[in-house]
């Protein structure tokens, strides 16, 4: 029979719009205007009781809410408007002081039902929704800086384990390393085995004035892998970081060779979010100083927790905290406080060949902090800022060595639980492999936001109410069904959206708009196809069946082309270019389902199966 | 099947088209190489002034007294608080422009005003993102005409690619002409005229395609011109919707959006011409005819029923 589908084909459609109709309700619930809280650190727990604090402190203040919300330790309080919000944050922020992260946010009203299926909102990006946006520069020139300051140690330990005299192991000002030995014979024999067992190096061989040397510098393919690999481990720590934050749609991504691009759509609170993301630490393991340790080779660090508190360790740093794979806090079988800590293989083979001959020492494990001040000074009459970047270290714990360490041991002789718990969150998350210094940020008020994206809306209602009206005023019946379609397609578009989660930016307004366009395009050939073909005789459903028949090909090639485009840009564009692809690219597949089939579906039930006298198009 | 409807001549204007097409090209390069596009603060850069006020800004006010001091390009926005404002123009850096701006602002105003933060963005985000738009945006023109070819035939895909960098450089022209800024929402703009322009020369290129093979006629001029006639109605009833949407979003979309709508008007406008006139004509002077298009041995059906 001409132009029937088989109940098995309505019925699929049928599923896939409904579908598209569910995944698509949940933007028709705004967000809530809301402050979230959580804790700067493990000890500081959102707990109810506070969040009844907060309550009490809002009413006092006449300040409405919607609301509390308590979930793994951190606090949601929901608001009416922005205002309330403005004023409550200010309410709370002095109420809390700055053990909390108060920071302004916006809350999903989803209902339960709705997010058990796993549907959500569509996420609006920084452009329309407001939001911060940094730029991060990794210090990659510090990142070799640590790296060398490893291999000194490591060198050392390997001279002494061959028993080859060295006097000294330095860095020179120009980035590499030197060893100097008394004799030339020490100096061949150190020079092959440091040949053999670091292929990265770049060995040469000097003598002054009755001192040999052997001068290590880096290859350049090394000097590369050791930024690339700084800029990775700070990318995964700043994602940890960004994590906590519980921004709904964060983007952390690398640009350029150095630099990471950090994006929170909604939180409208910038300082609070640099002062969690800009927090840079890493941790060093090192050896306690014998009491004999010159000055030369041993420094005096201060404890983090007890100011005032002393202790010396030794110069040389057996691993960083990069070398840890995993870290867990527990305790031990007479319910003392530990960490549980797995390095990786290089850092395991250090610990292990360091800590042999050094049992029953202690060890330290130092917080280091990396930070900068801007100074702003005259040079000849004009001012200038400067960035001063300083290094703040400190002693987390200092513990003793019972047994040689491999690349799993514990860190015992803890304080407390909550700095065993907190020590092992630093060695989790919390250390970056280099420095990060904030180069760019800024800030996108919500407001601005809400005005774009509502004219927006607007003008795009308005523009599209324009086409429904004129495609039945051309094509009647037709154009009437071709209309059911076109606002399917816009449901389906934001069905599949929301369900990808992926964020709609104004290029993907755009995106939108050429969508419609193609899918308005797509019926308009298949219209005129039919037209052409009733003109030229063929009987009614003849025409309808090769109307769509023939306009099929001239969609496909049109459609794949564009998809093909619409693929690479996605593929290879940043930021707005992927925006427009990602909205363009769901748009196309979405728009020659509906203008294709269900158009299709449309015109079979209204004219199917039966004998037509006259069409109305 | 004789044809009721009478074959307009396109191809007859053909050679005034090329020259209209020449000149616009002609301009637009023209401007382009020695006056460019006037990149907004998005590619450019530029200066960031932070202001604490005591009590909520008004933003509104904040603008016109910029604006009434000379400032260019200025955008005000809250930052963090209603008290806190984020300016951000630009002014080619200067350390004591957020002095002189803070004094612009005090003068009216009886609160007391305080300075936080006066810095530069870099340019070097938008570079990188120039090159490695510029890069997709090439790999993508490289693969749509891998595609035509494949699909139709080479000659389709030069005059493809042809007209389509013909509507964007016509573009680009005319925003460098006016002196427009040229922002993000521009350049969304450009990539969907693209979209537009491609799926508009596809259409006519199949119609060519199927009427080479269908009509058995050696004259690729008279080919192209019934092959235009017959899409005519088509392209007119599409472009005219699109432009229903787009008119739209330019008289209600407001200033932010206004740029990207102004882009996508001109682009519509061009790309229709385009597609009627330039890569059918770029394809007629690499000599198109239908031996390129050598029937495949298997007819579709609907071929079969014909005469």
């Amino acid at each position: 029979m001409l132009n029937r589908y088989p109940l098995w084909k309505n019925l699929l459609i049928l599923l896939l719009l409904a579908l598209g109709l569910l995944y698509a309700a949940p933007n028709l619930y705004p967000d809530d205007y809301a402050i979230q809280l959580s804790g700067t650190r493990e000890a500081y727990q959102v707990d109810e009781p506070l969040l009844e604090r907060i309550s009490t402190v809002l009413e006092r203040e006449g300040i409405s809410n919607k609301g509390t919300e308590l979930e793994n330790g951190s606090g949601l309080v929901r608001f009416a408007d922005g205002e309330s919000q403005l004023r409550a944050k200010a309410a709370i922020a002095g109420l809390l002081g700055d053990q909390y992260v108060v920071a302004m946010n916006l809350a999903p009203t989803t209902p339960d039902w709705l997010s058990n299926l796993g549907a959500g909102p569509m996420k609006l990006g920084l452009d329309l929704r407001g939001g911060v946006h940094f730029l991060l520069e990794v210090d990659t020139v510090q990142a070799v800086a640590q790296r060398l300051d490893v291999y000194v140690s490591e060198i050392k330990t390997k001279l002494r384990q061959d028993k080859l005299r060295y006097r000294l192991v330095d860095h020179r000002s120009d980035g590499s390393l030197e060893v100097k030995f008394a004799d030339e014979a020490t100096r061949d024999e150190a020079h092959s085995l440091l040949r053999k067992d670091y292929p990265e190096f770049l060995l040469s061989d000097e003598t002054v004035d009755g001192a040999f040397f052997v001068v290590i510098s880096l290859t350049e393919q090394t000097v590369r892998d050791i930024e690339d690999y700084a800029v990775k481990q700070n990318l995964t720590t700043l994602r940890n970081r960004v994590n906590e934050l519980g921004v709904a749609e964060p983007l952390v991504q690398r640009q350029g060779r150095n630099r990471i691009v950090v994006q929170l759509p909604g939180v409208q609170d910038a300082a609070a979010a640099k002062r969690i993301i800009g927090k840079t630490a890493n941790l060093e393991f090192r050896l306690e100083a014998t009491p004999q340790a010159s000055a030369g080779t041993s420094e005096t660090y201060e404890f983090r927790s007890q100011p005032g508190r002393n202790a010396t360790i030794e110069r040389d740093i057996i691993i960083t905290g990069s070398s840890v794979a995993n870290a867990q806090a527990a305790f031990d079988e007479n319910g003392q406080p530990q960490v549980s800590i797995t390095l990786d293989a290089k850092g395991g083979q250090m610990m292990g060949r360091v800590t042999r001959n050094a049992i029953q020492r202690r060890m330290a494990v130092l917080f280091v902090e990396y930070k900068s001040r801007t100074l702003t000074e005259t040079v000849d009459g004009v001012v200038q800022e400067r960035r001063i970047p300083y290094v703040e270290k400190k002693i987390i714990s200092l513990a003793t060595i019972q047994s040689v360490l491999g690349s799993q041991f514990r860190i015992t002789g803890l304080e407390s639980a909550t700095e065993s718990s907190e020590l092992a969150l630093l060695l989790r998350a919390g250390a970056l492999a280099a420095p990060i210094y904030f180069v760019e940020e800024r800030s996108i008020g919500p407001s601005l936001g809400a005005e774009n994206i509502e004219l927006g809306v607007m003008s795009v209602k308005i523009g599209f109410a324009l086409v429904l009206i004129f495609m039945v005023l051309y094509y009647r019946v037709f154009g009437m069904l071709a209309n059911i379609a076109l606002t399917l397609n816009l449901v389906l578009l934001v069905a599949v959206m929301s369900l990808l989660s992926a964020t709609l930016t104004l290029p993907g307004i755009a995106g939108i708009v050429l969508t419609v366009g193609m899918a308005v395009d797509a019926n308009v050939l298949i219209f005129s196809r039919i037209r052409e073909e009733l003109k030229n005789g063929v009987p009614g459903q003849s025409a309808i069946n090769a109307g769509f028949g023939r306009a099929f090909t001239t969609i496909l090639d049109a459609n794949v082309t564009t998809l093909i485009a619409a693929l690479i840009l996605f593929a290879m564009g940043t930021g707005p270019v992927k925006g427009f692809a990602v909205t363009l690219s769901v748009g196309i597949v979405t728009s020659m389902f509906t203008a294709i089939v269900v158009t299709r579906a449309l015109v079979n039930l209204t004219y199917g199966g039966r004998k037509l006298n006259r069409l109305a198009l | 099947m004789a044809k009721q409807n009478k074959i307009i001549n396109f191809m007859g204007l053909g050679k005034i088209a090329f020259v209209l097409s020449a000149l616009l090209l002609l301009i637009s390069l023209g401007s382009l190489a020695t006056q460019g596009l006037k990149f907004g603060l998005d590619f450019t850069g530029g200066s960031l002034v932070e202001v604490g006020y005591e009590q909520d800004a008004d933003l509104g006010k904040i603008r016109q007294l910029l604006a009434e001091a000379g400032y260019e390009d200025v955008t005000v926005q809250n930052f963090g608080a209603a008290t806190d404002v984020l300016i951000r123009m630009g002014e080619t850096h200067d350390p004591k422009l957020g002095d002189t701006v803070l004094a612009t602002l005090q003068a009216g105003e009886s609160q007391k005003l305080e300075l936080r933060r006066n810095e530069y963005v870099g340019a070097q985000v938008g570079e990188e993102l120039r090159e490695q738009g510029g890069l997709g945006m090439l790999m993508a023109l490289f693969m749509i005409m891998v595609y035509i070819a494949f699909r139709f035939q080479f000659k389709f895909s030069v005059g493809s690619v042809l007209a389509l960098a013909h509507d964007v450089i016509i573009t680009l022209g005319f925003f460098s002409v006016l002196g427009i800024e040229f922002d993000l929402t521009v350049l969304a703009a450009v990539l969907a005229v693209i979209g537009y322009s491609l799926n508009d020369t596809i259409v006519v290129f199949d119609r060519i395609r199927e009427n080479f093979r269908l009509l058995r006629k050696e004259d690729s001029v008279e080919v192209i011109n019934i092959s235009l006639t017959q899409t005519l109605s088509r392209t007119l009833m599409t472009s005219f919707t699109t432009l229903l949407v787009v008119l739209a979003l330019a008289i209600f979309g407001g200033e932010t959006i206004h740029g990207f709508a102004l882009a996508l008007l001109v682009g519509i406008v061009v790309g229709t011409y385009s597609s009627i006139y330039v890569a059918a004509n770029v394809m007629l002077l690499l000599g198109v005819s239908r031996d390129d298009l050598i029937p495949p041995p298997k007819e579709d059906d609907v071929v079969d029923e014909l005469p």
